[in-house]
């Protein structure tokens, strides 16, 4: 970006052009280079933080309208540092891409290096083996050719072998005729490669499923039909790059539900399980059946359904002034704890001569503890409902959408009984009350199930599982090969004297070193090892 | 066995190791005063220019005494392990049904510290570890104790969400990583210790003593990256791949930047960070070992703290009990 704009002034080339390209390269390097890549890994994790503290819209979009109310002085500032959506922000963003180029531009570097160093020899022997920090010598009897033999077949075993020179004699004088170079663990670099090439992997598995994928919710009531398009979800959260084609044709039924309650014990209450069965027809193909059950997904096409929530629905027929059915039907109901005391509103427009509007609790199993309404069980087994009744306009001929969870009493008057107290409608299973005024009469007929699914398509997941195989195969290459270079150097010298010759008058001086490329090995056990190794097979002649 | 039985064995055994591991804390910094004396070798050229005979003797007895203690501890810490163990059987079996034993925390802390016992008996030999022994038991103690006084909770079936056997791969390998980053953690602050005493006073000072047993610097920062090296290839496969193959399968979303999924991926990064820290000039060493123990801050953060200062987290061991039921208390 730099040098062409030097270009476009028409300077003539030399200082001006040099010095840009001179920084372009430089800040090249920079990005580039080890501590930079360390130092964004620092920053991301740094920058991961607020996302855990402040409520996320993407996690749970609930907890961020609630926050925003607690704290209206603070939310304008978060929202303008998008601190409701850290992981989708720019800033967390521009974090990550930088590493990503900081990885690009190191990983395709060392993928060159690494290529042209799996087609070279194994470096010469150094002249002075003893400068090394890991060496080690010894004198033997043993003719200098004998001992390099050795050394080759030891060392073949592991390593790679400089192939002798003699005739391409580039090494320099010193030449390969009295040493062997070994060297191992090549693999190392290839998994470390593996490795950060598979974060990429990732990443764009991750993004795909970002873009194109989506996640829909929708509670449906038992016995209900649900038939795969945009309008039948509750909510719909696609990816930028969804388009609504992408939808595969099915529909399912939830015929039934089930719950197996744990009855006694200390998890008394809970459940062990819950089915729901399901019948499901894909395009026009046969009806088949599905226990959709937590952590086993139906699996339809590109699409995975999934059980995730229960509740209960109360079937509650209005009858109006007139005598009229103003409504009757389940109205989902909305848990408010685990003992399942469920909250919703039952909404009657139709009704006349005013409209009606309950809004109230279910108890499953409903009991008195100390003159307060709870609920002794989450399963329906003496289901209750005690509801607050309005009347007047619920508001629902403005046209505006109305959540079905909610009931506007802007315009509506809570109906009271002849003292004056809100009139509360008890209602067991079966029951009819009158309500007052001639209004009309509400009916408890019965409670049915209803479960709570999660429709989702998560596209470039196999990538992303596919890439984090990679990567950690790469790791484990990376962390446990140890690679090494090992040099063994046998040379006569003339016997001066050193009792100990045998014959002839001269010795053999034998010189290990190496060099531990990782810098993490036990370099000097493996001399030890390979010293005795050679003079193992020195004793079995 | 009935499962009250097995509850009831289950609290035993944790009480028992907790009793165990304080009996071996104590002959552990028995050992330690006893290595606060000159160490053997000194003494022995003490002895050469001194009279002989009696004092060398009772200077050799004070470094046997010393190495039987430390035999002794080791002793203690593998009976402790034991009732740790039974402890945490006990836990699995008293469930109905009969589960794996980390539905909570409570268990889980119980777990992840008998691995973190497990790795140190495992290795002591092989890495002769026995200086790190009064730094485990501690930990390894104090841990249980606040799982017990303030964690703990009575045995229930697992949540619907936890009943996969993803989540019995997932959580043994974190609770395997957790407890291999303790180590090499621990590893890490001698380091930084013996390294800050070592530069306050030069010279061979540092042979002296407790620090006098501990590996030198070089070899210490080895152990830490080794112990690391292993830990972070686990806590890889069971951030990055177990748990978000069960997420996926439990709540539709493989990562949804949950609370937890958030520091897990903290902890890896900063762990990665470590890694990188030590093929760094300039990170080499001090500024490494800073990191790891940073990365180490994370995942004990994450496994307890999370839990109480965000509820938003998904991680259903982090909900509590599940119901106030008035009738039934
Ligand atoms: C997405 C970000 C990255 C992650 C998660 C990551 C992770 C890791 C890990 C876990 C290791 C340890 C494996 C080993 O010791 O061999 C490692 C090593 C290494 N990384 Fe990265 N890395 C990232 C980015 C980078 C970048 C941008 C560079 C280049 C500047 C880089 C260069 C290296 C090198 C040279 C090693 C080998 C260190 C050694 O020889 O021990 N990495 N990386």
């Amino acid at each position: 970006m730099v040098a062409p704009e030097g270009q476009r002034e028409g300077r003539p080339v030399a200082r001006g052009e040099l010095t840009a390209r001179e920084l372009l390269r430089w800040t090249w390097r920079q990005v580039t280079s080890m501590r930079t890549a360390l130092v964004l890994l620092l920053l991301l994790a740094l920058a991961a933080i607020p996302g855990s503290v402040v409520p996320q819209s993407g996690v749970d979009a609930l907890a961020v309208t609630r926050w925003k109310e607690e704290h209206p002085d603070l939310t304008p500032i978060y929202e303008k540092l998008d601190l409701f959506s850290v992981y989708d922000s720019i800033w967390f963003s521009a974090i990550y891409l930088l590493l990503v180029l900081s990885l690009v531009g190191c990983i395709i570097p060392r993928c060159l290096v690494y290529a042209r160093a799996l087609r070279a020899q194994p470096p010469a022997a150094p002249r002075n083996l003893s400068r090394l920090p890991e060496h080690t010598s010894y004198e033997t009897s043993l003719p200098a050719d004998e001992v390099l033999a050795r050394a080759r077949k030891v060392l073949g075993r592991r390593y790679r072998l400089r192939v002798s020179t003699g005739s391409t004699g580039s090494t320099g004088s010193t030449g390969e005729s009295d040493a062997v170079s070994a060297e191992r663990g090549y693999l190392r670099e290839a998994g470390n490669l593996l490795f950060h090439l598979s974060v990429l992997v990732v990443l764009a598995g991750f993004a795909i499923g970002g873009l194109f994928g989506y996640q829909g919710g929708v509670i449906l009531v038992q016995g209900s039909t649900f038939g795969n398009n945009l309008t039948q979800y509750d909510d719909f959260d696609p990816g930028g790059l969804f388009t609504p084609e992408q939808l595969d044709e099915f529909d399912f039924t939830v015929e039934d539900f089930e719950v197996e309650w744990l009855e006694e014990g200390s998890g008394a209450g809970t459940a062990r399980g819950f089915v729901a069965g399901l019948s499901y027809r894909e395009g026009d193909g046969p009806e088949r059946s599905y226990d959709l059950k937590v952590n086993h997904p139906l699996s339809i096409g590109g699409t995975d359904v999934f059980l995730i929530g229960h509740g209960y629905a109360p079937v509650i027929t209005i009858r109006d002034g007139e005598g009229n059915i103003a409504w009757t039907g389940p109205t989902v109901f909305l848990p408010q704890d685990s003992s399942f005391v469920s909250f919703g509103v039952v909404k009657a427009p139709p009704a006349e001569p005013e409209q009606i509007g309950l809004e109230g609790l279910l108890y499953p199993t409903f009991d008195l503890y100390q003159g307060d309404p709870v609920s002794v069980f989450p399963d329906a087994r003496n289901p209750l409902v005690s509801l607050l009744v309005y009347s007047g306009d619920l508001g629902l001929d403005s046209g505006e959408a109305q959540s079905i969870y909610v009931l506007d009493k802007e315009d509506a008057t809570l109906v009271t009984d002849e003292d004056g107290k809100p009139f509360r409608l008890d209602l067991s299973v079966g029951e009819t009350i009158e309500l007052p005024d001639g209004l009309g009469s509400v009916t408890f007929e019965r409670v049915e199930p209803w479960v709570r699914v999660q429709i989702s398509q998560s596209p470039g997941k196999e990538v992303a599982l596919a890439g984090v195989v990679l990567a950690l195969i790469g790791l484990c290459g990376s962390l446990f090969i140890r690679p090494r270079r090992v040099w063994v150097r046998a040379r006569a010298v003339a016997g001066d004297g050193a009792g100990d010759t045998m014959a002839g008058g001269t010795t053999t001086v034998v010189e290990v070193a190496g060099l531990d490329r990782s810098g993490n090995g036990d370099l000097a056990e493996v001399l030890t090892d390979l010293v005795a190794a050679l003079h193992d097979e020195k004793e079995r002649p | 066995m009935t499962d009250a039985a097995w509850e009831t064995l289950s609290n035993q055994g944790v009480a028992v190791a907790g009793l165990v591991y304080f009996a071996a804390l104590l002959v552990h910094l028995a050992e330690w005063a006893t290595l606060r004396q000159p160490a053997p070798r000194e003494a022995a050229l003490v002895g050469a220019e001194a009279p002989p005979a009696s004092t060398s003797n009772a200077r050799r007895t004070a470094a046997e005494r010393a190495a039987f203690l430390g035999r002794l501890g080791f002793l203690l810490t593998c009976i402790a392990a034991g009732a740790h163990l039974v402890g945490l059987v006990g836990r699995g079996m008293a469930a109905d049904p009969n589960r794996v034993p980390w539905g909570n925390m409570y268990e889980f802390t119980v777990a992840g510290t008998f691995v973190v016992t497990l790795m140190y008996l495992g290795l002591h030999r092989r890495f002769r570890l026995g200086w790190m022994a009064p730094l485990v038991v501690t930990f390894v103690l104090t841990t249980l104790m606040v799982a017990v006084i303030w964690l703990h909770e009575p045995v229930q079936p697992l949540r619907e969400a936890l009943n996969s056997y993803w989540l019995v791969i997932h959580v043994v390998s974190a609770v395997i990583a957790t407890g291999a980053f303790t180590l090499g953690g621990i590893a890490s602050i001698v380091y930084l210790v013996k390294m800050r005493k070592g530069s306050e006073a030069t010279g061979s000072t540092t042979t002296e003593g407790w620090l006098g047993r501990v590996p030198s610097l070089d070899a210490l920062d080895k152990l830490a990256y080794r112990v690391h090296a292993f830990a972070f290839p686990v806590w890889t496969f069971a951030v990055l791949i177990t748990g978000p193959i069960w997420a996926h399968e439990a709540w539709s979303r493989y990562w949804n930047w949950d609370p937890k999924e958030v520091w897990a991926f903290i902890t890896w990064v900063v762990y990665a960070g470590y890694l990188h820290a030590r093929a760094t000039a300039g990170w080499k060493g001090r500024n490494a070992a800073i990191l790891a123990l940073v990365g180490l801050a994370t995942l004990w953060f994450n496994f307890i703290g999370v839990n109480y200062f965000s509820s938003s987290s998904q991680h259903s061991y982090a909900l509590e009990a599940p119901v106030e039921r008035p009738a039934g208390s």
